[in-house]
This record gives structure tokens, sequence and C-alpha cells, in this order.
């Protein structure tokens, strides 16, 4: 058999059990909202650490931290900080979150601000500036997986056809299964890739320099000033990496998708728990650094730093293990996508449509909204994945400082009682509307420091002001929700 | 909500600092340890210590709440 029949028939596999276990996990069960977008509110640990676990180890994890390794050197060593530091923030506003949406039966992030705030423009605004980030997350995900698909099948499969092909598929669990299908192809898809980054970043650096140490030695001397920030860059210096860790740690939770997944726990307690080990789940990471490294003295040149890993892994292993890297990556792409799809779906039916249009709307309309809004969000991903040509990182990056502009609204709203609507909603404004233009304008980073690192610090500003200025006259959701009460 | 008690916030800085705010402190690549540069030795020494240092805030929190439970119980 040619290579690339070899790797294509792994592929073809590993994605048709994805696909299966995808489908299987949504039947004998009843479709509603509440069960499709939330999973009826009774995933265990195991399910929410799959959960949570499968929307780290994205595509740009897979091939951007290599890509970074890579191309950039030590500023890559932000990953790491984020991974660890977003669990910590995790640990104090994933449960009174939870706690709320329980209380209050929230399906979506925007339900959140509705509640709190009690404001139907906010809520709305707060859906579409989500839906609107999303959608290069998403896109950051397609391309990730033409470009896997097409490299591990030695070209065989042009990307366009594949990103097509797979987010049929995806489109598909998501339409049948809701969020259970994709914590379950999730069990899969991370079994795959701790086996592939470990055996990967254990055996590239040994077959070619005898060992981690000894390639590091090798780095050492040919080239020490990758290790460091700001490593083959000019601009991404210790501020630049301070200011991005901290708005990455404070934004991570914000992304609509994850901070619904949230919902989905069967308690905060889980919740708490969940983010006291999260972090050992990324102790894998610092492998996919190495085999990025590594590809610096192997093969250097790269038009692309992002292919580096599947450049290296095709170099040095036989075509089964191309595509089982190529089927690996090809889920870990599917799994992130079909949370977003299914988020930004029912944000766009249940807090767009229902609350500003048609307010009449009953639940079982809105659930049919939201099922044909997965095809519309699907398309338009897909479309923008194949006309435009930005990279993985410049994708990543643009989401991060659109969605961290809710954590003020988020962590005041749980905390603080003389947080008011209107300060929060300037908040948001202000923020997104520096960090657009300084995104656009690609003055990001700005004197080094991140770009939607200020516009955070502005967007808190704002809200403080606005909020002293003018307190809330009734604090609080309603009626106390502390424990104590 | 409850705010978050002192215990479990300082437990929490205990990570940001040695991660974050801290950087130009380690970011070098001397002394190498068991074969890494410094900087990524620190980093993953860190990965492991972030959910010890986060398991001491969980005892507080839990401490706190599962008092406050009893508490709240004893009232008529």
């Amino acid at each position: 058999m040619s290579p690339t029949v070899v790797a294509l028939t792994i592929i073809s596999i590993i994605v048709a059990t994805g696909s299966f276990i995808g489908l299987y996990a949504g039947t004998r069960r009843k479709m509603d909202l509440e069960q499709w977008i939330v999973g009826d509110r009774g995933f265990g640990m195991l399910l929410v650490w799959l959960l949570t676990a499968g929307e780290i180890y994205t595509t740009f994890t897979f091939l951007g931290a290599s890509g970074w390794a890579y191309s950039k050197g030590g500023p890559v060593l932000y990953i790491l900080a984020y991974q660890a530091l977003m669990n910590v923030v995790a640990f104090f506003v994933l449960p009174p979150v939870w706690e709320i949406s329980r209380k209050y039966r929230l399906q979506t992030q925007a339900d959140f601000f509705q509640v709190r705030y009690n404001n139907k423009y906010l809520s709305a605004f707060v859906a579409l500036v989500g839906i609107v980030f999303i959608v290069p997350y998403l896109q950051l995900q397609l391309t990730g997986l033409g470009m896997i698909v097409e490299v591990a099948s030695y070209g065989a499969i042009h990307r366009t056809p594949a990103m097509i092909l797979a987010f049929l598929i995806v489109a598909a669990f998501v339409l049948t299964s809701g969020i259970r299908g994709v914590a379950w192809v999730s069990v899969l898809k991370d079994i795959l890739l701790l086996f592939s980054a470990i055996f990967v970043g254990v055996a590239i650096p040994y077959i070619y320099f005898g060992g981690i140490g000894k390639m590091f030695t090798e780095l050492v001397r040919v080239k020490p000033a990758h290790l460091t920030m700001p490593g083959a860059t000019t601009n991404l210096g210790h501020t630049w990496y301070i200011s991005t860790v901290l708005l990455v740690a404070v934004g991570f939770y914000m992304w609509p998708q994850f901070f619904g997944a949230s919902f989905s726990a069967k308690s905060g307690d889980t919740l708490r728990r969940n983010a006291v080990i999260m972090p050992f789940y990324s102790i894998t990471m610092p492998l996919m650094f190495f085999v990025g490294l590594a590809a610096t003295l192997i093969l250097p040149g790269l038009p692309n730093g992002d292919l580096s890993m599947l450049a290296i892994v095709r170099k040095t292993f036989p075509p089964w293990f191309l595509g089982w890297i190529g089927g690996a990556g090809a889920l870990t792409a599917m799994v992130p996508a079909g949370v977003m799809i299914l988020t930004a779906a029912t944000l766009f039916a249940k807090n767009l449509c229902r609350t500003i249009l048609f307010p009449k709307m009953t639940d079982q309309e809105v659930g049919r909204l939201a099922k044909i809004s997965v095809l519309v969000i699907t398309v338009a991903a897909l479309s923008a994945a194949i006309y435009s040509s930005t990279t993985l990182v410049g994708l990543l990056l643009v989401g991060y400082g659109g969605v961290g502009q809710f954590f003020p609204g988020v962590v005041l709203g749980i905390y603080s009682k003389r947080v008011s609507m209107p300060g929060v909603f300037a908040g948001i404004v202000t923020g997104v509307l520096i960090f657009v233009p300084l995104m656009l304008t690609k003055n990001d980073p700005i004197m080094g420091l991140n770009a939607g690192f200020i516009a955070l610090c502005c967007n808190f500003a704002v809200v403080a002001a606005v909020s002293i200025l003018k307190p809330a006259k009734r604090g609080g959701f309603g009626e106390s929700l502390d424990r104590n009460a | 909500m409850h705010r978050p008690s002192t215990g479990a916030i300082l437990f929490a800085l205990i990570p940001f600092t040695a991660i974050c705010f801290s950087v130009a402190l380690w970011d070098r690549i001397n002394p190498i340890v068991f074969g890494l540069p410094f900087n990524f030795f620190w980093l993953i020494t860190w990965l492991l210590l972030t959910p010890v240092c986060m398991w001491g805030a969980y005892r507080q929190e839990t401490a706190r709440i599962s008092g406050a439970h009893r508490a709240g119980s004893a009232k008529p």
C-alpha cells in the first residue's frame, strides 16, 4: 500500500469512530433545548473534566504551541503560564456562576447578564459580541484541521474538501446529540492526543539529539537567544508576557462556550475540584514546545511555523503514525468546534432573535431556530476559513481581546452589589471600541503591552467610574444568593 | 454572593506571583536544571505546584462553606 493510502485509512477510521461516538451519545435521550445545550445539568467530574480539557487542547495548542516554539522561541512560555493561572481564576469565578445558573435555569452567558443586570439590550449585545468573536475561533479550528489533513494525507486531500467534510460531521453530531455528544467524542480525542503528544515530544528529541537535555545543550550552543523572551521577536518581552498572561487567564472562561460548559456540571464543587487538578493536564504542553524547538534545528526555514510539528513527524515516522496524528488532529479541531457552534447557535436563537425580534417565541421554537442556526454558523465559518488567510495565532488573539471584555461584568456582577448596568454596558463598549481598532491597524502589542489588556484596563476604569457616579439602585440578583442568608 | 476567604486568595496569589509577575527574575537559561533551561524548568515546576496551592485554597473554601451550612441549619 502506498503511504497515502495507509495514512488516509487511519485518518478515516479515527474520524469515523469519533463520529459514531458523537451520534450515539444522544440516542435514547429526549433532545429538548435543556438537554441539548447543558446536558440536563447532570455532568459529574469526569465529563466536566473531559469537556473543559477537550476545549483546552484545541488545534491552536496542537499546532500553534509547536509553531510558536519554532518561529518565536521564548515567548511560547506564555501558554504554560496562562494554562495554570486560568484555573486559579476559574476556582473563584465558576462555582458562583454555576450556582446562579442552577437557580435561574441559565442556558447561555447572555442569560447571566440578563438576570444580573436586567436589561435586554445589554444581554443581546453580549450575545452579539460573543458570536462575532466565536467565528474567528471557529475559523481557526477549521484552518488548522484543513492543514492537518492535507499534510497527513501527503497532499492527497486538499484542505477545502477536508474542512467541508469534517464540518458536516460536526454539524451532524451537534444536531443529534448536543453537548453530550461533544463531551463523549473528546474521550477518544484526549486518549489519542495524550499518547501522540507524549510519544512525539519524547521521541523526536531522542531520535535527533539523544535526549531532551542534549537537545537543549545544542540549542544553548547554537541559538541561546531563542530560548528566552523576546526570543526571535523584537516586541514580545516581559511586559508583553505579563499583560498577555493576565488577559488570557481572566479571559479564558469568558468565552461563551467555556462559560456555558460550566452550567452542565452537577455541582459547584465539581467545578472547584476540577479547577484544582486541571493544570496537571497541561503537563504535555512542554513536549509540544520541545518538538517545535527540535524543528528549529532540524528543519530551519519552514515558511509556516504552524506546520513545523507535522513536517517533522512526516520526516521522521512511518505513514500509519502520520495518519494517527492526522486523525487525532482532526478530532482536536472537531470537538471544540462542536461546542462553539452549539453555543453560537443558541446565543443567536435565544438571546438575539427572541430577546430583540420575537419576544413571543416558545422554548420549542427557540430550540428549532437554534438547530437551523447550527447550519448557518457552520457555513459562515467555512466560508471565512476558505476565503481568508490569517494565521492561527492572529485569529486566537483577536478572540481573547474581545471576549476578555466580559470579565468585569461577570466578576463584579458576582461579588459587588454596587456595580451598575450602565457601567457594565459602557465598559464592554469601551473595551471593544479600543481593542478592535488597535487590532485592525496591527498595533498589537502596543508599547510592549497586549492591546486586549489595555482595553480591559480601560473597561474596568469605565465600569468603576460610571458605577460610582450613578450607583445601582438594586444590586445583586434580585434576592441574595448567599448561602449564609 | 459570599466573597472568597482571605486565606484562599492568599493561596491563589502564590502561583500568580511565581508564574506571572516575577518573570524578569527567572526568564534565563542558567542554571540548567534536569537538562532544561531555567525558565522552562521553573514554569514546568509551577504547573505542578499550582494544584498544590489551589488544594490549599480548596481546603480553606470548603471548610468555610460547610461551617456556614452548619451555622445556617442551627438557625430556627
